[in-house]
């Protein structure tokens, strides 16, 4: 039988295999790593920081949805200069990619973690100008291509590591977004984030989730993000790193074949933690039985009818 | 530590209209399980996506089995109690236990509907002097597990809202009554562990506050991972002087000291 490669090469990092564990989903790392050798991971987003420590939102926080789930954490996490003190040495044990996640009210703060960030040991920076669960900032960024632009122009002055910039879906045209992210620096695209969505207790006649509304995620939101990847990476010429829904080696070879070069897995961890693992070696088959040698064969290698 | 296990479902059994015993053959649960520690069952495909957390009722070491007793409430609850052989996805065992410690002599356990099923392998594994068990029911067609608990405790009270069974009362009466008459003896209760709805446990917490007995509360939220990786299941917590902040009932809880939550 011949080896397959599964190493992919994404803005100058070395990934081991394109299996990425999406951010938010996967907190530091340290409680998956009771059940996953976290060495097996081609890297790790990790929850999404600010500049300083968010209590994020009130419960409930998530609510489920036919095959999918809405969630509204609003961000709780300790603040950068603390994840850099307390959780990054954790992280750093293992040899996977760590990328730091990180969301702003301004431009100002985005910069400023990057400084910050700049100075650590992370591998790479994923600009989240997408989270729907915060008030101030952080959306309104991500949903014109001239917010895209300003952020990410901005930001990238401030950058040691890459720049991935993680798109949302809850915009009319992914294509011109994802151009802006690319003509303004951007070292490689991300998306997509989670799809706004609500649900209702018919009981008490008001919002599951005390945040009213919360973002998508699951099998459901799987199709919608495998258009958009397809699209964006039509678009623009940094590599794509596709999620939404990913939750078997199946779905992760379709959105390679879409144009990702790297997938991340996010919500179907909460159902199987070893479902990275399982991915991996589904996709080492498939590569094994079309006699395939290197992930790069499949990558963008769909053909429309 | 827990672990992602298929086990042998050993045995199922309807207690109720809507509320099931789950006897689970696992060998690794049933040496590491602590009382208050829950599972994270896989109920259906797709379509039940997450796991649903369910507390362990009982350990059978002997036998290397425990039981999960789960009441019927939505899609997942549903399609689990139609699991009557085969094996069953879980994680366990999870989550923060009910503090056992010698040095509590007399304690009560109070519990409310489906929040009375971890109280039983709590009271099997107390070693205390003195163990009163308060439980609470809507009508005497929901009382479940009354001989087990009869078996674990000394003195066992049941309430039912609509006085078919036991007394007409809420169990935070009942607590009330026998915080009186011990006290009539001279005596007091150590230790207070309570799981039911929130506004019982809110009413414990201040009865155990106002008499001064310390107070173990066990929370439920909606949870996602039931790890402590995904952050969705909040809990208000005091944290440090006049500071607050949400700590997670599937890692930090689900049982906390009453006094460390904010009951608001
Ligand atoms: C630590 C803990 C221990 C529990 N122990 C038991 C037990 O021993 N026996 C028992 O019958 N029930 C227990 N519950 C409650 C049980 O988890 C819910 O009744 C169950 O998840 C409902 O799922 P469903 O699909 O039937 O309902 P649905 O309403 O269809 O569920 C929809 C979603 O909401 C979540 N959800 C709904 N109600 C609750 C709830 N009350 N608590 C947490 N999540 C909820 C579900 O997990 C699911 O993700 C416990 C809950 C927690 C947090
Ligand atoms: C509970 C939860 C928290 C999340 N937090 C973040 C976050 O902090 N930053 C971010 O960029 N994306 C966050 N996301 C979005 C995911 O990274 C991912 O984009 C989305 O869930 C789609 O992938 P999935 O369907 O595989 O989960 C979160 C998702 C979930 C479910
Ligand atoms: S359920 Fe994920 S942190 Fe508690």
């Amino acid at each position: 039988m011949n080896k397959v490669d599964l190493s992919v090469k994404i803005a100058g990092i070395d990934f081991k295999n394109p299996l990425i564990m999406a951010s938010g989903t996967y907190g530091f790392g340290k409680e998956y790593s009771e059940y996953v050798d976290l060495n097996e991971l081609g890297g790790i987003s990790v929850k999404g920081l600010t500049l300083k420590e968010r209590k994020g939102n009130p419960p409930p926080r998530i609510a489920e949805t036919p095959a999918g789930i809405l969630n509204s954490v609003g961000l709780q996490n300790p603040g950068v200069d603390a994840f850099i003190k307390d959780d990054l040495p954790f992280l750093k044990q293992y040899k996977t990619k760590i990328i730091a996640n990180i969301a702003g009210n301004t431009i100002e703060e985005y910069c400023e973690m990057a400084e910050i960030l700049g100075s650590s040991e992370i591998d790479a920076i994923e600009l989240n100008v997408s989270c729907p669960n915060v008030k101030a900032g952080c959306l309104a960024f991500g949903t014109t291509p001239k917010g895209i632009e300003e952020i990410t122009s901005n930001v990238k002055k401030y950058c040691k590591q890459p720049l991935i910039v993680k798109l949302t879906p809850n915009v009319s045209d992914i294509k011109s977004i994802a151009m802006a992210a690319e003509a303004a620096g951007a070292d490689c695209i991300s998306l997509i984030n989670t799809i706004l969505g609500l649900a209702i207790d018919i009981h008490k006649k008001r919002p599951i989730l005390a945040n009213n509304f919360g973002g998508m995620s699951g099998p459901a939101v799987k199709p919608i993000a495998l258009r958009m990847v397809y699209e964006a990476a039509q678009a623009v010429k940094i590599p794509v790193i596709g999620m939404g829904g990913i939750s078997t080696s199946d779905d992760a070879i379709e959105f390679l074949l879409a144009g990702a070069s790297a997938v991340m897995v996010g919500t179907a961890n909460f159902v199987n933690p070893l479902c990275p693992i399982e991915i991996k070696e589904g996709i080492e088959q498939y590569l094994k039985r079309y006699n395939y040698n290197s992930i790069y064969d499949i990558i963008g290698k769909l053909e429309l009818n | 530590m827990s672990k992602v296990l298929k086990e042998q479902i050993d045995n199922m059994e309807m207690l109720c209209q809507d509320v099931f015993k789950m006897t689970i053959k696992s060998e690794y649960v049933a040496a590491n399980a602590l009382p208050g520690q829950f599972v994270n069952v896989k109920c259906g495909g797709i379509d039940a996506l997450l796991r649903r957390p369910i507390s362990i009722c009982d350990v059978d070491k002997a036998k290397n089995t425990f039981d999960i007793v789960f009441q019927i409430k939505g899609n997942g609850t549903e399609k689990l109690c139609h699991k009557c052989a085969g094996d069953v996805d879980i994680m366990a065992p999870l989550g923060n236990p009910f503090l056992i410690d010698d040095k509590y002599k007399n304690i009560c356990v109070v519990g409310g509907g489906i929040g009375t099923f971890p109280l039983l392998y709590l009271l099997k594994s107390s070693k205390a002097e003195n163990k009163t068990a308060l439980l609470g029911f809507r009508t005497k067609a929901a009382v479940v597990l009354e001989n087990q608990f009869r078996a674990a405790a000394q003195n066992v009270e049941i309430a039912t809202d609509d006085g078919t069974y036991g007394s007409k009362a809420f169990v935070t009466d009942l607590l009330e009554q026998r915080i009186l008459e011990l006290s009539k003896l001279g005596q007091k209760l150590d230790l207070i562990y309570t799981c039911g709805p929130t506004p019982m446990m809110r009413k414990v917490a201040a009865i155990a506050e106002k008499n001064n007995i310390a107070c173990q509360v066990s929370m439920e939220q909606r949870m996602g991972c039931g790890i402590g990786a995904c952050l969705v299941c909040a809990c208000k917590t005091k944290q440090g002087e006049d500071e607050w902040g949400f700590s997670h009932v599937c890692k930090d809880g689900p049982v906390f000291w009453s006094t460390d939550v904010c009951w608001e």
